[in-house]
């Protein structure tokens, strides 16, 4: 009899071997694929927006004649913003670049230009005016299509028609590296800067600052009412009807579509309350009503951790409902509570859809300074100079994408290190 | 049965339910002064709800209804004039698992006063916090590492521990429940020696699953058997002569 039941065992443990081979092997396969995509996400990524982090500039001698800055000879700060400071950077570049001499070689030569290097020699200018009359060596932006050019981001085999830059200007160009008057350096301006038309100008620190201010209000407004509703739903409510209604809707706007709050936000914030559009104050109101259910669920789930002895063990000692709250079970939750709205304001950090809603969409130049200054935020950034057709903004998109990639792993690197401090075992 | 005027604690046709279910049925039981009363029964026979009504541990139970009454010191602490949180001060508690804050050996001990108010000074606080671990037996074990977490002590420390910050408030009555289940042989008698050190200063009612153990340390057992009391008397005659056929099945081992 126990021969008999023991003789097909051999077969089956082989047969349970490769099916647990197999799902071993499936595991790893899922893992593998994930990463992946992780890898081919980031290094394209990568790829295509470090070189927003350089910028070549040339070395350029302008000569600062006082006869066309200033005719009359004021020398008054009016006089000395009304020049034409792109006439005299032209003539500059005209002397580096020999052999130019009809009206469409000089064209295409003051085109190797940033449009903004005029403000760099006129806030110079105006800063000095004992400069006007001299010499003087400026370091000036290439246009947005020379830098890509000096980066090798411009293939010369397309065909000249299909390419912005001509045969000629990329000559001028190879001529003027060669002589050692282009040279590249890291960009603070892309950090700094507001945005601009100009992708050599344009920058995330507009959107950055804007970012972080808007999730200052979204933390400041969901912290203390999430987790004040976790602990009431948790500790204090009576399970009745009621508050299973309100479990259940909390746990269905967590699932609500972001877009849906900006529409709330439009609506109460802009059109009852009257609120500014594009202010870093509204989009952190409707972030935060879109966070609060994240931090409400999370924040309850972690004080239902804590062990039942700890509650025992505090109120049998004659602690309140309130010592029992404040004493021990916040602290004890407290890792899950940061960790949770840690990752609810990470989402939060990459929302677009909701803040579109409150125009925080619109092109902002200036980097905000306050709460109610118009403002936009890094993915709305990022959306907006993806809808840009021309090129240095093709870099621009996925270097700002670079800046909240990074961002958001700070973010999480705070809420490893907040769970690790404030971990305690049981 | 002890007379009301000598009793600490009365229960008085207390019933509980659990919802529909109902737990306890009726019981009456006079708990005397300065004596250890020990509570058995086979599980699921309402023992531990019994002791849980003592200290209205029940009230935090959602769906638990308690009828009857509780009378300290003649006083009925289901009373609505009664807070909870002072009467808890009166009837401390230990439980099953032993269940240190997270936090130091010292701040366990010093919870109690500390919510309560009870030490005026750093310095009072400090001799309350001594005295409790030492009239708990775990002064000396623990006197040179007062800073380190109290979860970091051994199973049987950590239990003496609880005792301690319960004895830290300074309560009349103490519950046990079941302290000694989750220790080894010799924590369980090292407890137990301190229950009887303890039955100087304080009533002390212990429900435990260990014949032996109710043996050794109490002066009156209540037998429990489905929700009632079955049979309650001095220790010694419970064991030795006990009235009702049930209880002499229950701790010869015929059954539960």
């Amino acid at each position: 009899m126990s021969e008999r039941r023991r003789a097909p065992a051999p077969a089956r443990l082989l047969g349970r071997h490769r099916a647990e081979r197999r799902f071993r092997l499936l595991g790893a396969g899922a893992i593998a694929f994930a990463l992946l995509a992780l890898v081919v996400l980031l290094a394209s990524v990568v790829w295509r927006g470090v070189s927003v982090f350089t910028q070549n500039r040339i070395q350029l001698t302008v000569d600062l004649d006082a006869e066309e800055i200033d005719p009359r000879g004021s020398r008054s700060l009016k006089a000395l913003g009304n020049a034409d400071y792109t006439e005299i950077i032209r003539d500059a570049l005209r002397t580096a670049v020999p052999g130019v001499t009809s009206r469409q070689e000089k064209r295409a030569v003051a085109a190797l230009i940033s449009s903004e290097a005029e403000y760099d020699v006129r806030s110079a200018v105006l800063a000095n005016p004992e400069i006007v009359g001299t010499q003087k060596s400026f370091s000036l932006a290439l246009s947005s299509e020379a830098d890509l050019y000096a980066k090798g981001r411009i293939d010369r085999s397309i065909p000249e028609g299909e390419r912005k830059l001509s045969n000629q200007q990329m000559d001028w160009l190879d001529a003027l590296r060669e002589q050692g008057m282009i040279e590249g350096s890291f960009h603070w301006g892309f950090l700094t800067n507001g945005d601009s038309r100009e992708p050599q100008s344009a920058g995330v620190g507009g959107a950055v600052v804007g970012s972080l201010l808007t999730l200052l209000v979204t933390l400041l407004v969901c912290v203390p009412i999430g987790v004040a509703a976790a602990v009431h739903l948790e500790e204090f409510a009576p399970k009745n009807r009621l508050t299973d209604l309100i479990e259940v809707n909390v746990n269905n706007l967590a699932a609500v579509p972001s877009i849906v709050f900006g529409l709330l936000g439009l609506a109460l914030f802009l059109g009852f309350m009257g609120m500014p559009r594009s202010a870093p104050l509204v989009g952190g109101l409707v972030l935060a009503l879109r966070t609060l259910p994240i931090v409400i669920i999370v924040s309850r789930a972690s004080l239902a951790a804590v062990p039942p002895s700890i509650r025992e063990a505090a109120l049998g000692l004659g602690a309140s409902r309130l010592q029992l709250v404040a004493h021990h079970l916040i602290p004890l939750a407290l890792p899950g509570i940061l960790t949770g709205t840690i990752i609810g304001t990470a989402q939060a950090l990459g929302e677009t859809a909701p803040l579109l809603m409150i125009g925080m969409v619109a092109f902002v130049a200036d980097v905000p300074e306050g709460l109610l200054s118009p403002a936009t935020v890094l993915p709305v950034q990022v959306f907006l100079w993806s809808d840009t057709p021309e090129r240095g903004f093709e870099a621009l998109t996925a270097g700002a994408i670079i800046v909240l990639l990074v961002l958001l792993l700070a973010l999480n690197a705070v809420a490893v290190y907040l769970r690790q401090r404030f971990e305690t075992r049981f | 049965m002890t007379s009301d005027r000598t009793s600490k604690l009365s229960a008085r046709n207390l019933s509980v339910f659990y919802g529909d279910t109902q737990a306890l049925l009726g019981v009456d039981l006079d708990i005397g002064a300065n004596q250890v009363t020990a509570l058995i029964g086979p599980s699921g026979c309402g023992k531990s709800t019994f002791l849980r009504c003592l200290n209205r541990m029940n009230d935090i139970i959602e769906g638990c209804r308690v009828e009857g009454s509780v009378l300290l010191d003649g006083e009925d602490i289901y009373d609505s004039r009664v807070d909870v949180v002072s009467l808890r001060a009166r009837i401390g508690m230990v439980f099953q698992k032993p269940n240190p804050f997270p936090k130091s050996i010292y701040d366990n001990v010093a919870y109690g006063p500390r919510i309560h108010g009870v030490a005026g000074s750093r310095a009072e606080l400090d001799e309350i916090v001594h005295d409790s671990l030492k009239r708990a037996g775990l002064l000396e074990e623990v006197r040179d590492r007062m800073s380190e977490p109290g979860t970091s002590l051994s199973g049987g420390q950590q239990q003496r521990l609880c005792i301690a910050r319960a004895i830290a408030v300074d309560p009349e009555v103490i519950l046990m429940d079941e302290p000694c289940s989750a220790l080894d042989p010799i924590a369980t008698g090292r407890v137990e020696e301190l229950i009887d050190e303890l039955r100087e200063h304080y009533t002390i009612i212990i429900v435990t699953h260990s014949m032996q153990q109710a043996a050794r340390v109490s002066q009156r057992t209540a037998f429990f058997h489905l929700g009632r009391i079955v049979e309650v008397g001095d220790t010694e005659k419970v064991f030795t002569a006990p009235t009702e056929t049930r209880t002499r099945d229950y701790i010869t081992g015929r059954f539960g």
